[in-house]
């Protein structure tokens, strides 16, 4: 009963409260979202006045190799870029998740990269990665891969370009997917680890049969989120390669920004803008659903 | 996705003070994850310690190779960036932007998320699923109409553009909403009783329990707002008005050779957020295990 008082119906107070976030969500979330739906379907250099011009600009991806090439290459990075971090933050949180000395400053040094903004972490590392001074090449001399005369050209050559920008984004991320495992392990109960343990579970099986299972929802929804994230990059590409050296790091929002604020044809850009969305939306649903049938919820 | 796990203890967790509360027996322990973590911390700081010993450099280490250490601590690197640029513009466009974006989202996502929780009025929860809705839309989709309808008001090319469209975001409504939530009503039934007013209920009673949670939100949104780049890299145009993200662009265009100086302003382009990092690590954690749990 008196739960329902304050919950009761005030039409005019809530209306209220809620209007200014309302009416921003409105202007900039839900009206964007349809006119961008409408745009796709025009000619649009964002000045003139726009012409519909029906399905053409969903026609001309046919025609389109930079399209194509643009989307593989967010394909490759997405293949690349989620594994590696998603495995690779595993490990480190596996790492960090006990009670030494000094865990708070590793736990820091993994966290701190995170809040690093991805220009400035592409300012890093252009100059760690440097073909003439970087302190890469360097070390990598060492070994005996490249010379001073031929320096492994990380962001300039066609090659590499791709894989430079897997590696500076790899390490932007992975003390965000670190949280995230480091949460769900502090949740799996010592009781059942401990019962394993008197059953005869060695280091190895505990993981495997034990960890890792409770880790699924973690995992699932680093799989999900990082794909979404991959499939978006841009700052980066931007800073870094301006999809260089040629076309080899053109991925589609680079495409798309190119498209809309530099040779002014939004519609086609928005048509881009709604592909990447349907791409997003089918891998979400598939690995949704093929979690669904490997991850187990404990509650 | 919004199964609703609360990863409020396991933050804790995260955060506590482990090694205080060793047994003494094992405290002087050498543990063999030491050899495995401390590289690995080092490989993770190697960027940053590298950007800070290049910013006290001269011209000349920046450019030696095998790389040198630096000879001495140039401080003058940082006030040549200060002087030689419109660092300070740009440093401070980031502050107003950031600060004010942050205090209008708590404010305007606390009128919002508490409306959602518990007044019941006409269309709450069609209005809400649109609010979620835009959660989940990529930003590139809704890019260029934004675009526009900021031209439109006039905004383009001013210190507006980045914060208007900003003032509120559904993230924050649906943050505070689900918080709010598991709140007892009881307090506000009490409150109701005494004849205190639903905007004295949220200031008096309930945003003083929402600490923890209007900090992750004041976080998230600074890291956000400070971080941002492609908005804008499409909106502002004339360097007076340039957030620091694209100054550090302008300066690096402008500065290609003088790679010591480019470190010192990329290092004062980090230290708030590093420092916010540093004071708020508990929100700064608890916002990242909310998002990524309940996103």
């Amino acid at each position: 009963m008196n739960a329902r008082r304050i919950v009761q119906s005030d039409h005019l107070a809530g209306w209220a409260f809620a209007l200014p976030a309302i009416v921003l969500v409105v202007v900039f979330g839900i009206v964007p979202i349809a006119w961008s739906a409408l745009m796709s379907f025009q000619r649009n250099n964002l000045l003139a006045p726009p012409e519909w011009i029906g399905l053409d600009n969903y026609r001309a991806f046919m025609n389109d190799p930079l399209f194509k090439t643009s989307m593989v290459h967010a394909g490759v990075y997405t293949v690349l870029f989620v594994p590696a971090s998603i495995a690779g933050s595993l490990f480190v949180a596996i790492a960090l998740n006990r009670r030494i000395h000094g865990i708070r400053l590793y736990r820091t040094a993994i966290f701190v990269p995170v809040v690093v903004s991805s220009i400035a972490t592409a300012i890093m590392f252009l100059w760690l990665l440097d073909a003439n001074f970087g302190l890469a090449n360097w070390v990598l001399q060492k070994f005996g891969i490249g010379s001073p005369a031929h320096p492994v050209g990380f962001f300039s050559s066609s090659d590499g370009a791709l894989y430079s920008i897997v590696l500076v984004t790899v390490w932007g991320w992975i003390g965000f997917n670190v949280i995230i495992y480091l949460a769900a392990l502090q949740g799996v109960p010592t009781e059942l680890l401990e019962a394993a343990t008197i059953d005869g579970a060695g280091h190895w099986s505990l993981f495997r049969n034990v960890t890792l299972p409770l880790l699924g929802p973690a995992t699932l929804f680093l799989v999900v989120f990082s794909s979404i994230n991959a499939i978006q990059l841009f700052d980066e590409v931007f800073f870094l390669t301006k999809g260089g050296p040629g076309t080899s790091t053109y991925v589609p929002v680079y495409y798309l920004y190119t498209l809309a604020f530099q040779q002014g044809i939004a519609g086609y850009a928005a048509a881009i803008a709604y592909v990447l969305l349907a791409v997003i939306l089918v891998l979400t649903v598939i690995q949704l659903g093929v979690g669904k049938r490997m991850v187990y919820y404990a509650s | 996705m919004s199964a609703g796990i609360d990863v409020r203890e396991p933050v804790e967790q995260i955060l506590a003070p482990l090694p205080d509360e060793e047994p003494p027996r094992r405290r002087f322990l050498f543990s063999g994850w030491h050899l495995m973590l401390l590289p690995l911390a080092l490989v993770m700081l190697a960027p940053m310690v590298w950007m800070l010993l290049t910013s006290v450099q001269t011209l000349a280490e920046t450019e030696h190779f095998p790389p040198v250490l630096p000879s001495g601590v140039r401080w003058q690197n940082y006030t040549d960036v200060l002087q030689l640029s419109q660092f300070p513009r740009w440093f401070l466009n980031s502050m107003i932007v950031t600060v004010v974006v942050v205090l209008s989202n708590l404010l305007l996502c606390s009128l919002a998320g508490y409306a959602f929780a518990r007044i019941r009025f006409f269309g709450r929860d069609v209005v809400f699923i649109l609010v979620l809705a835009t959660m989940m839309i990529p930003f590139q989709v809704v890019l260029i109409p934004t675009f526009l309808i900021v031209r439109r008001i006039g905004l383009i090319d001013t210190l507006g553009a980045l914060i208007v469209p900003n003032l509120a975001g559904a993230f924050g409504i649906f943050l505070l909403r689900q918080f709010f939530k598991t709140l007892p009503v009881e307090l506000e039934e009490a409150a109701r009783i005494d004849g205190a007013s639903r905007l004295g209920i949220l200031f008096k009673i309930v945003l003083p329990l929402s600490g923890p949670v209007l900090a992750t939100l004041a976080v998230v949104t600074f890291l956000w707002t400070w971080n941002d780049f492609l908005w804008p890299l499409v909106t502002i145009s004339s360097s007076n008005n340039m957030t620091v993200q694209l100054g550090l662009l302008t300066f690096q265009g402008a500065h290609k050779t003088n790679t010591n100086l480019l470190m010192a302003a990329n290092v004062m382009s980090i230290a708030p957020v590093l420092v916010l990092f540093f004071v708020l690590q508990r929100y700064f954690i608890r916002g990242i295990a909310t998002t990524g749990l309940k996103g």
